[in-house]
């Protein structure tokens, strides 16, 4: 589920006719990233040459490191968690299942800052080792500082892999139970089916995870500016910034944006031999293997620790903070409205994202072919750029509008408007739109292509036009695919920071954005009642998610 | 009725539901400075003027978002962080000069535009944070690169503008050549990454990561004060505070300030607000609430900022400062200051 890229679908059949709605909606998404290649052609002399003779190099090799890091990370922890709750019975088994969910609920900016304090030399954690080894000064004794390369690569893993734990363990859950039962019929150890059957095939889902996981590592900025990790990223940051050139930002970007979408592509090509034919009504899950009582409890203590490190503790943490700021300074009014702006935003760009996920999965239902299946990856793009740069595209196109709106009805009428779009909060939740569109698309086109096609032809056998089938056969079916995008879109939408940043109307601030003012002059501690919040808004929707993979 | 004069009626009810900051009476500033900064300035501003105060905080983008604004924008003033950004707002022409007496007798000269497109209205000094053990009592930003202070010393990223402003100065002093040599050896002599915040630097004197580190000079009323609670009382304990100087100089300050924005709906409202903003009792909740170094002569610094000692403004002006920066931007990146 979930590819951002991925279009079951494209066969070979069907004359290309290409459908108004999928056109008008990659017209939506492909129009910021015009406004992003007009201003990279205003040129930036001498970019070039300066970044790779000085920061390309490095930035380059450390972008390389930290992905094939977090890569890694989250492949191990992901899929082996989803293998030890999929195929063993122990005890707090139910409980974990939905537990190792919880670290989508930390925004990598989060787990930065608190990994920051509670492994600091006077944290918690080196107060107690200190104690333990019987030393006074963390100048006698250190353990190697969490800012670096290592430090950063953990800390992502440890919040990004339930992206490959999800589709991971939805791949062991409807798939596996067959041919293991067929493997153990042969005689093959659990250990030998876990390698030899499993695994394999899980590969797409876990391909599909760690390409999810490795586009948000490349997004952020904030956990790499905490951490001091360079990433290409923060180069287009640098160059925007503090040289002030949006241009050359922007000719950056869009070589990001082009290495990713290659790569992207390559993944697709290099798996596309490689498919699973597998029956979507027959599968039934792994049988559980029963454990003793030792064996049971070494597993769910194995299976407690990304939890513990991805979610338990940085949440723990930001409740004592919050709880010491709460009594230091009690509750800010303005909390209230932030909560207010913070949900209404991310419900609005849920609902939209939705609507056109669901526009463009019937789009693709309907009409096969190479060119709508390309029209319908244009959709994904948004996802693969950070960010700061789908704000500022948006920035660019919108403003623009909103000045000819303006002009013209100040011409034409003698009023003036304001800026219809930024004024309005409809920027934001275009961008936003924009950038999550590849989830829902993603995972609803997903869901549809688990549906026969031949219920599609007996609909028509039966008299009802394709709206119909659509709304009485192919939303019905895939309900869980549906609410499961809308719910991590929700998220994301409450994470979200540079677009809701930028494109905000004048008085409103969301959590998000509040955090950011706080962390910006270094009073965290402020913030941390906030990031509770987010943390917690987080939770709710994770817990949702749980039990829609539970149904399904 | 003709269709048209239909249409138009519909236009102008639509447009009236609309957001029409354009035509109201209130006053609409857009800042890269914290929310939390400024509030006390804007509710003082308000009950004394009876004009409320729309805001909105940006932090990068704040120069790009007017622009494509454009003639449609809202923005009354500008308020932003660092003499670069401010000169950056004057040059891509998102600001508009002001002739206000007011204004030109508060603000000493060197630290507003010549063309009054912006004006400072606090300052802060780039300050060393030093080991309370240690026996040091002066400082020059030239020592940072003595190689008796490998691996110990503490500073947030290069390309932090707080940063470039004082790599420019030492441009400004020594030439681009000998600032890259120092940058090198400064660089050679960090004790961990250039990244992270000002505060971090006291936290991590704390921690024992290292002896000396550059920061701004109001965190540390921020942190004493007890306004940052508990925990960071005792970085900042563990913490002197040393007003460094170059050589041929004094000590590199830096400024936040304001501007009228180009297109400003109400500008006679704005520059009645950026007047206040050099009050006296403006000044004064600049220097108590945010520690800050107020402009406007005669006017009372925090005791905690005082104990620091004199402040010597460096000899170079912000102007000749802010023409080095993209060269500092460039050694930074040259020198792979935060590899």
């Amino acid at each position: 589920m979930l590819h951002p890229f991925q279009s079951t679908s494209a066969s070979k059949s069907g004359g290309a006719v290409i459908p108004t709605a999928l056109l008008v909606i990659a017209l939506l998404v492909i129009l910021p990233f015009g406004g992003l290649v007009r201003e990279a052609l205003r040129g930036s002399p001498g970019l070039w040459e300066h970044l790779a003779s000085t920061v390309l190099p490095t930035a380059l090799l450390d972008t390389a490191i930290l992905l094939a890091g977090v890569g890694v990370i989250t492949t191990l922890i992901g899929t082996s968690a989803a293998w030890l709750v999929s195929a063993y019975q122990f005890p707090g088994r139910n409980v974990l299942q939905w537990a190792l969910l919880l670290p989508l609920a930390v925004p990598t900016y989060i787990i930065a800052y608190a990994y920051l304090d509670i492994l600091h030399p006077v944290g918690p954690v080196q107060e107690a080792v200190r104690w333990l080894l019987g030393y006074e000064s963390p100048r006698q004794f250190r353990l190697p500082d969490i800012r670096s390369m290592p430090g950063c690569i953990l800390l992502l893993g440890f919040v990004l892999y339930p992206y490959v734990y999800i589709p991971t363990r939805a791949m062991f859950l409807t798939q596996s139970g067959n041919l293991v039962d067929a493997a153990r019929t042969l005689g093959v150890s659990r250990r030998a089916i876990f390698w030899r059957v499993a695994l394999p095939l899980a590969r797409p889902a876990i391909a599909v995870g760690v390409s999810l996981a490795l586009m948000e590592t490349l997004n952020d900025v904030g956990a790499a500016e905490f951490l001091g990790v360079r990433t290409l990223t923060v180069t287009i940051y640098t160059t925007w910034i503090t040289r002030t050139d949006l241009p050359g930002a922007a000719q950056i970007a869009l070589a990001l944006l082009t290495i990713v979408v290659l790569l992207v592509m390559l993944e697709r090509w290099a798996r596309q031999k490689q498919s699973f034919v597998t029956d979507a009504r027959r599968n039934r899950p792994l049988p559980l293997q029963q454990t003793s009582m030792l064996h049971g409890l070494a597993l769910l203590l194995a299976g407690t620790i990304p939890v513990v490190i991805g979610f338990a503790a940085p949440a723990l943490y930001l409740v004592k903070e919050a709880w010491q700021r709460y009594q230091f300074a009690g509750i800010s009014p303005r909390l209230f409205d932030e909560a207010i702006a913070t949900l209404g935003i991310a419900a609005a760009a849920t609902g939209a994202t939705i609507l056109l996920g669901l526009a463009a999965a019937h789009a693709i239902r309907f009409n096969k072919g190479r060119p709508v299946s390309g029209l319908f990856r244009i959709l994904m793009l948004g996802y693969a750029a950070p960010g700061t740069v789908i704000a500022i595209a948006v920035l660019i196109v919108l403003a623009g509008a909103d000045r000819a709106i303006d002009a013209a009805l100040r011409q034409w009428l003698g009023v003036s408007v304001g800026l219809v779009f930024l004024g309005s909060g409809v920027a934001v939740v275009y961008a936003l739109t924009v950038r999550f569109l590849a989830i829902s698309a993603g995972s609803i086109e997903a869901g549809f292509a688990r549906i026969p096609g031949s219920f599609d032809q007996v609909a028509r056998t039966l008299g009802h036009t394709p709206s119909d089938t659509f709304r009485k056969i192919h939303i019905p079916l895939s309900k869980t695919m549906i609410s499961a995008a809308a719910i991590l879109v929700f998220v994301d939408c409450v994470k979200e920071l540079p677009a809701t940043l930028l494109l905000r109307p004048l008085n409103v601030e969301t959590f998000a954005t509040h955090l950011y003012g706080e962390a910006a002059r270094g009073t965290y501690e402020e913030g941390s009642i906030v990031a509770l919040a987010i943390v917690a808004i987080g939770i709710i929707p994770v817990i949702l998610l749980s039990r829609v993979g539970a149904k399904h | 009725m003709t269709s048209r004069t239909i249409l138009q009626a519909a236009l102008m009810a639509t447009a009236a539901m609309l957001p029409s900051y354009a035509v109201s009476a209130e006053l609409n500033l857009y800042t890269t400075r914290e929310p939390a900064l400024i509030a006390p300035l804007i509710e003082a501003f308000t009950k004394s003027s009876g004009t409320k105060i729309n805001t909105i905080f940006l932090k990068d983008g704040l120069a790009e978002r007017v622009a494509s604004e454009g003639e449609s924008s809202p923005a009354d003033i500008l308020m932003a962080v660092d003499a670069g950004n401010l000169v950056d707002l004057a040059e891509k022409g998102v600001t508009q000069p002001v002739d206000s007496e007011v204004l030109k007798t508060a603000v000493p000269e060197q630290l507003r535009d010549v063309n009054g497109h912006w004006f400072a209205l606090s300052m802060r000094a780039r300050v060393l944070y030093a080991a309370k053990d240690l026996d040091l009592v002066s400082f020059n930003y030239e020592d940072l690169a003595d190689p008796k202070w490998k691996g110990k010393v503490c500073i947030r990223s290069g390309q932090h503008p707080y940063n470039t402003a004082l790599f420019a100065d030492y441009i400004a002093h020594h030439g681009v050549e000998e600032a890259e040599k120092w940058l090198a050896g400064v660089k050679a002599n960090l004790a961990r990454k250039a990244a992270g915040g000002d505060r971090d630097a006291a936290k991590d004197i704390l921690g024992g990561i290292c002896d000396i580190g550059i920061a701004n000079s109001y965190y540390v009323g921020l942190m004493k004060s007890g306004a940052g609670g508990p925990e960071q009382e005792k970085w900042a304990e563990a913490i002197k505070v040393i007003l460094p100087t170059f050589k041929d100089g004094g000590t590199q300050v830096n400024i936040s300030g304001a501007a009228v924005a180009k297109h400003a709906p109400n500008k006679a409202e704005a520059i009645k607000f950026l007047e206040y903003l050099v009050s006296d009792e403006a000044q004064q909740i600049y220097a108590k609430a945010n520690f800050e170094y107020p402009v406007k002569a005669g006017a009372q610094i925090d005791p905690i900022i005082a104990s620091f000692g004199e402040l010597k403004i460096d000899n170079k002006s912000l102007a000749e400062i802010v023409s080095h920066r993209k060269e500092a931007s460039a050694l930074v990146d040259k020198v792979g200051f935060d590899n």
